[in-house]
């Protein structure tokens, strides 16, 4: 606002083809959704496609667009950690230094990386070529250590691998992810895209690493199937190693057909105690649910009805809401 | 012995997997073309009577989530797809996507068919590119092919289904969360009742569910619910991912019925780290409270494991043998609840702060003798008292820890350091820099939002 806008309507300051392009693009975003609003997420990502970050002129973008306050648009934007305040890096390196990846040798990792390139959490390097951050788990810990640069995967790293990749990542040249695009894109393409912005480049890159693919080579190797889907299973992509006889469609309960899943395939040692299978006899009964409530917090856990259910609960199912009157207070 | 039973997997080794013609190849759709031929209503029975149970933490019922939808009243009614992935050690839906994302378009749009939701949603959390391609990519190929947009298979069903990209932020995974963060606010969780089932997405009735879930839905549909419920045990009924990680020899996914033990899969997986034994493991993700070698015959289904002491959660079956120091592993854990703590209540958001700097001081050497107990008293003023269940998840690991190694924690404080060698617990030769974790350096360390 010290700076002449370019646009006698906005107070963001960008050039008027920017300004152009942003508007357009924020136009589709919000079509996308019954509600505008919903589209302040991929915004944000727009204008870090931009300028490489939320900068002041972006949060007055989103503000202008979706009719909100500056200050409501930056009250989003600090909640997600995705949105950098600073101009991000061309390359986020992000170590994942979560339990797992940690003491598989991601803490080794972010160490190395961290003297290497001179730099500590959520610094840039002076070329401005990485951003090093310590990430959370990011759902790839069967390939652990895991490093994401730009959010594409690199699984199975070494101290060496990672400093080896962050040196060819800084002469410019194209990387490779393991499991992903044919190469590392830059952090404004990759915001460009988050924000739903397809690059054509969906269908690049191997289907699944080793560790996906695990159990079902292994499946696989039993049932001496090789290849994809069952040709004679009908219906959905369905188990071809599912006893190799069972018909796509059981007949009723206790048919001779009925698959029996738990023997066939990989070994017919039978079920497993406690197992019922192939009896259909276990549908449940009409609605009933099964013991689920002590998942629900129980600060929330009134009803029975379709509630929470999380990963975290304390299987003792703790105390019974033991002062039910806070929650009100807690809340800001 | 139980066997593997690939199903959703089943494609996942496919030349290009993760296109539309490999997966009408191996007779995808059959379930969305037999479904158009149902009563909606006739569907959710169907959904009811195999016994699927939710597949992203808590195991409720699907065909009764869906149920609970108010009836229709001429207004939008939504399904939102929770594809957040982010509990520490959970990997099954990102991989499920990134090989097979027609799996999970068809169960939307069999899913919104069933419901009466013309717009449908797909939260994938923003921190894995590839995923959010292939999800945008496979919308387009499945309407452009008559599967999505207006007149379905020629049905007089629309439906339109929108990929949206979160930003970084594990709370988003919690339900009422993630709705107020794809209506474009902070992703903090909502008071329930009322449930998203009566006011969830722009306080309309909505269906949240997550990826594996929905994408169990085409074969219970192509198959019957009886085919379904024929796998896994009586109360949890199906197929299931098991995410195997850490120290194990061949860690990865492995698709087989509710109930195979982690003996089972240990065996198919080719056993802990060779040289080592198994020391603990979640048995649902880093929420869930850790197991030792006694549970390794407990079958790994949601009453089973809950009468062990812990949750099926996310089957997230994370591995650590003997050189892994269980303080450090807890400690790292607290970090990212505390990390990770929206801040909407006291009791976790102080609660998980005070953890964190009581483990801290322990795993450096400064604890004192009464900061065990103090872990515990801790722990029982979070649990039960926060507002949602990522603060009591904060817990589990903690209290089950110190149940189950206090002399560990002890060791800690009377030996004034961690008795551990980090460097042997990793796949790699180093040298460690400092004993301390860098997460204990302080300073640059991992930030609140
Ligand atoms: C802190 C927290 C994080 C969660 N993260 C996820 C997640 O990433 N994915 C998911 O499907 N469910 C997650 N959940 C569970 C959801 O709240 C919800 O129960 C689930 O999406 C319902 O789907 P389902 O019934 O198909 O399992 C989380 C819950 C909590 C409390
Ligand atoms: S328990 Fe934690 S994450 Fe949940 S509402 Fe309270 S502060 Fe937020
Ligand atoms: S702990 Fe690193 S990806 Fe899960």
């Amino acid at each position: 606002m010290t700076a002449e806008p370019t646009s006698a309507r906005s107070q963001a300051r960008y050039d008027a083809e920017t300004l152009a392009s942003l508007t357009a693009d924020a136009a589709q975003i919000m079509a996308r959704y019954p509600d505008p609003r919903s589209g302040l997420l991929p915004m944000l990502h727009l204008v870090q496609s931009v300028d490489g970050y939320v900068s002041r002129d972006g949060i007055m973008f989103c503000a202008e667009q979706l009719g909100m306050t500056a200050a409501e648009v930056s009250a989003v934007a600090t909640f997600y950690t995705q949105y950098k305040r600073h101009p991000n890096g061309t390359y986020t390196v992000g170590v994942c230094t979560n339990t797992l990846c940690a003491v598989m040798g991601g803490d080794a990792i972010f160490e190395e990386l961290s003297e290497h390139l001179g730099v500590g959490h959520d610094e840039t390097t002076e070329d401005g070529a990485i951003t090093l951050e310590r990430v959370e788990c990011n759902a790839a810990c069967d390939y652990a250590p895991v490093v994401m640069v730009n959010w594409e995967f690199f699984d199975n790293q070494t101290p060496e691998s990672a400093a080896a990749l962050t040196d060819r990542l800084r002469l410019g040249e194209d990387v490779a992810p393991t499991r992903g695009a044919s190469s590392v894109c830059s952090f404004k393409r990759m915001s460009r895209v988050l924000a739903g912005f397809p690059d054509g480049r969906a269908d690049e890159g191997e289907t699944a690493g080793a560790p996906t693919l695990a159990g079902l080579r292994l499946a696989r190797a039993a049932s001496g199937s090789v290849g994809e889907g069952d040709p004679s299973s009908p219906g959905a992509p369905s188990a071809s190693v599912v006893p190799p006889s069972a018909p796509a469609r059981p007949g009723q309960p206790g048919d001779e057909g009925s698959p029996s899943p738990t023997s066939g395939a990989a070994s017919a040692s039978g079920p497993a105690a406690g197992r019922a299978p192939g009896t259909g006899e276990e549908q449940q009964e009409a609605e009933v649910p099964p013991e689920t409530g002590a998942e629900r917090s129980s600060a929330e856990r009134k009803p029975a009805a379709t509630g929470d259910e999380s990963p975290g609960r304390s299987p003792s199912g703790g105390k019974a809401d033991p002062e039910p009157e806070r929650k009100g207070r807690d809340d800001d | 012995m139980t066997d593997l039973l690939p199903v959703l997997t089943d494609t996942w080794d496919a030349e290009r997997s993760w296109k539309l013609a490999t997966y009408e190849e191996a007779g995808g759709y059959a379930g969305l073309r037999k479904a158009l031929t149902m009563e909606p209503g006739d569907l959710v029975q169907a959904v009811k009577d195999s016994g699927l149970r939710g597949r992203g933490g808590a195991g409720f019922p699907t065909g009764m989530k869906w149920g609970f939808l108010p009836p229709p009243d001429g207004g939008p009614r939504y399904l939102v797809v929770n594809a957040d992935e982010s509990e520490p050690g959970t990997c099954k839906d990102i991989p499920l996507m990134l090989a097979s994302p027609q799996h999970l378009i068809e169960g939307v749009a069999i899913t919104s068919y069933a419901i009466g939701c013309d717009h449908a949603f797909i939260y994938v959390r923003g921190e894995v590119l590839h995923v959010y391609r292939r999800l945008l990519a496979a919308v387009t190929e499945a309407r452009d092919a008559g599967y999505l947009g207006t007149d379905v298979l020629g049905s007089g069903f629309d439906l339109e289904v929108t990929v949206h990209a979160g930003a970084g932020a594990y709370i988003c995974g919690e339900e009422t969360a993630l709705l107020d963060s794809l209506e474009g606010k902070r992703g903090q969780p909502r008071l329930k009742p009322p449930f998203p089932a009566v006011a969830g997405l722009y306080a309309r009735p909505t269906v949240v569910n997550n990826v594996e879930s929905i994408a169990s839905v085409p074969g219970i549909v192509a198959h019957g619910p009886d085919w379904f419920s024929a796998m896994g045990t009586e109360k949890s009924s199906g197929h299931g991912l098991f995410s195997l990680s850490g120290h194990v020899t061949r860690p990865g996914q492995y698709e087989a019925p509710l109930g195979i033990t982690l003996r089972e899969l240990l065996d198919l997986a080719g056993g802990v780290r060779a040289g080592h034994e198994l020391k603990f493991w979640t048995p649902g993700g880093s929420s869930t409270p850790i197991f030792t070698a006694d549970q390794l015959d407990t079958p790994l289904d949601y009453e089973s494991v809950g009468a062990a002491g812990s949750m099926l959660g996310t089957r997230a079956l994370q591995i650590f043998d003997d050189t892994t120091c269980v303080v450090r592993a807890v400690s790292r854990w607290t970090d990212f609840y505390a990390h990770e703590s929206c801040g909407k209540c006291t009791p976790c958001r102080e609660g998980t702060y005070w953890l964190k700097q009581v483990l801290h001081r322990i795993e450096a050497g400064d604890g004192e003798e009464r900061d065990v107990d103090l872990l515990l008293d801790l722990c029982d003023n979070i649990l039960g008292r926060a507002f949602c269940a990522l603060g009591d998840g904060a817990t589990s690991p903690v209290t089950s820890s110190v149940e189950l190694f206090r002399d560990e924690y002890q060791a800690h404080i009377d030996g004034g350091g961690c008795p551990f060698d980090p460097s042997a617990s990793a796949l790699f030769e180093y040298t460690p820099r400092n004993r301390r974790t860098p997460a204990l350096a302080g300073g640059a360390g991992v930030g609140g939002h």
